[in-house]
């Protein structure tokens, strides 16, 4: 599926995090990447590479102890740089995000459906009983049969596979523009997580959302994204079409991921991606590369751009 | 599934809904939302041994003298001013008794239950709301006015209450309603430490996040996502400060300071005193008020522990407040 690029309607630029402790950690050293209208970019590496802190800085809804330096221009608007009621503006109306932990991520003293209708009570001024249908209706998109019944229960009583869904059906209820979903499908059994790749799809089409998924389920990256950027402690090593990073991936780290999936060998890479708070001067990806030389201790590699990829990597001059 | 035919479905599926809404609206509105009982079955709290009997005992006496204060005419054999032979011992015409000036002493007893048990629930709530808007505001928003807001507290707690409610209550006419502002005025500051410490770990949890990430203003989040999650501290946090603010009441009420009009269990206790209750020992005219002021703040506090304990980690400063 190849999605020309006409609009851009998310560009981050240089986006760099710390957070200021005993000891800094960088979080985020620098990233760049450009979402368009219905396109679907996709950040994959593993735990602690700071994908989620990216989100959370698009977002704002870092910690005040967090420093963030760059630029994340959304529809031609800095949101680094908008005060907290015009941010109030644009979450959840144009940028919704799906969190990571469904169970803590809805109030355990609210119904469902009043978690569903609120969104739309405050952002479109619906009436309370017309809100409570088309959550309703959210619900059944969401493939719930008996939705009547649903939305008088509780976050508590049900499990974690359905609280995701209902999280999903309340992040996309408001239709957003870009929809930020980190890792949706956790949690969820196989028919689950096609069903909520048929429902991503379907909004993608219904309403041009973009969306920025977060995910370690390859597979799920695989059959979803359009492009997808590949991060390694706190920068992006790779980005490229999601077809050709699946076929043929070009930094030792995208090709070490791909070998520790189960249907490729299941060869994990060896060692542990380096201390936020101590990083290495060269490649960041040095102590646990196979094809290391002397010049990557030394000297750290610069995003380079070779027919329409990037590559973070010294292989590739 | 291609683009063209992702979109007439999607588009179908909106036209079922607008057609399906004009029907199902009755169906929709006859649903009712309930809590599901989780707040009754702490209060009852349904636990073994003797704190659970003990939590028990509380909730059986609290519904007793909240009966005797709803309605006093079922329990009280005269009105509170009809007045008979003054200094008369108990007989089966009046339970315990007559007073200097004549009033049944029981039926004086049941109506005072009244004035003791409004000031105790109005100062709680004048003083718990203050606590409760305070602490959220302060954690919630953190920084220069949390600092502003905690320190004005620390002023507050450190101001003496007892010696300048006599104070004011000797300038001000004595009247409960003045007695409520200043005893709810003068209580708030625990419940604003609590609150706005649990504030600090909500507003940290996934809920509230998400909230923001929906777009909802801060005041819509305080209001709704996390006052409603704040009800295991505030509700024994109340219970505590009612029957602080009971104690208050009888203390003052017995130094004088308090409406003759409107005799509370304090006042009958101050006039049994200063009348010849004590001289002439008339035992069943000042055991009683004291009897029933020990036995409806044992029972209230019993609650606000059976709650508190439920939530665990403010059993210290429950414990303080009293």
């Amino acid at each position: 599926m190849n999605v020309s690029i006409v609009n851009t309607l998310l560009e981050v630029k240089d986006l760099q995090v710390f957070f200021k402790g005993i000891k800094t950690i960088t979080a985020l050293s620098g990233i760049s990447f450009s979402i368009a209208e219905s396109e679907t970019l996709s950040l994959v590496g593993e735990t602690g590479c700071g994908k989620s802190v990216a989100a959370h800085a698009i977002m704002r809804l870092l910690p005040s102890e967090a420093r963030v330096k760059g630029i994340v221009k959304f529809r031609g608007k800095n949101l680094l740089e908008l005060s907290e009621k015009e941010m109030v503006e644009i979450r959840g109306k144009e940028i919704g995000i799906i969190f990571q932990n469904p169970s803590l991520a809805l109030n355990p003293v609210y119904s469902i459906g009043h978690q569903l209708a609120e969104p739309l009570c405050v952002h479109k001024k619906e009436k309370k009983e017309k809100a409570l249908f088309m959550a309703a209706g959210a619900l059944k998109n969401m493939g719930f049969a008996n939705t009547a019944e649903y939305i008088r229960y509780y976050p508590s009583w049900c499990s974690g596979g359905m609280n995701q869904r209902f999280l999903i059906a309340a992040s996309t209820i408001l239709g957003p523009a870009l929809l930020i979903a980190d890792e949706p499908g956790k949690g969820l059994d196989r028919k689950r997580v096609s069903e909520l790749e048929t429902e991503l799809k379907k909004l993608k089409f219904k309403n041009k959302t973009a969306l920025l998924l977060i995910s370690h389920d390859l597979s799920f990256v695989q059959r979803l994204a359009d492009r997808v950027a590949v991060m390694y402690a706190g920068e992006i090593v790779e980005m490229a079409d999601s077809s050709s990073i699946f076929e043929e991936p070009l930094h030792p780290y995208s090709k070490g991921l791909l070998n520790s999936l189960p249907e490729k060998g299941f060869i994990p890479i060896p060692g542990f991606s380096p201390s936020l708070s101590n990083l290495p001067s060269g490649c960041r990806f040095y102590p646990r590369c196979s094809l290391r030389k002397r010049h990557c201790i030394e000297n750290h590699p610069d995003l380079k751009k070779i027919n329409g990829r990037a590559v973070r990597c010294f292989l590739y001059p | 599934m291609s683009p063209e035919a992702a979109h007439i479905e999607s588009s179908c599926i909106t036209e079922a809904c607008t057609e399906e809404y004009s029907e199902k609206k009755r169906e929709i509105s006859s649903l009712n939302f309930k809590f599901p009982g989780e707040l009754l079955f702490k209060i009852s709290g349904r636990r073994k041994g003797l704190k659970g009997q003990l939590n028990r005992g509380g909730i059986f006496l609290f519904v007793f003298f909240l009966f005797m204060a709803l309605f006093p005419s079922f329990l009280a054999p005269y009105a509170p001013n009809e007045r008979f032979t003054p200094y008369k011992e108990p007989s089966w015409d009046h339970f315990l008794g007559t007073n200097d000036i004549g009033n049944d002493i029981f039926s004086e007893l049941v109506y005072g239950s009244r004035i003791s048990m409004t000031v105790g629930f109005a100062a709680a709530l004048v003083s718990t709301l203050i606590g409760a808007i305070l602490g959220i505001c302060a954690g919630y928003f953190r920084g220069a006015l949390d600092e502003l807001l905690m320190g004005f507290t620390d002023v507050v707690l450190i101001i003496p209450k007892i010696p300048l409610i006599i104070v004011l209550g000797a300038y001000l006419q004595p009247s409960i309603w003045i007695l409520i502002p200043v005893l709810g005025l003068l209580s708030w500051e625990s419940t604003a430490r609590v609150t706005r410490s649990k504030t600090l770990q909500l507003r940290e949890a996934g809920y509230v996040k998400s909230a923001r990430c929906m777009g909802f203003s801060s005041w819509h989040i305080m209001s709704t996502d996390i006052f409603p999650n704040l009800y295991n501290v505030l509700l024994p946090k109340f219970m505590l400060a009612t029957a602080s603010a009971m104690i208050s009441e009888a203390s003052l009420s017995f130094l004088g300071l308090s409406d003759i009009s409107m005799k509370s269990w304090g006042t009958m206790l101050s006039f049994a005193f200063f009348r010849g209750g004590f001289i002439r020992d008339m035992w069943w005219w000042y055991t009683p008020p004291g009897i029933c002021i020990t036995l409806c703040i044992i029972s209230i506090a019993l609650i606000g522990f059976g709650l508190e304990t439920q939530g665990k980690e403010h059993v210290r400063e429950g414990a303080d407040a009293m």
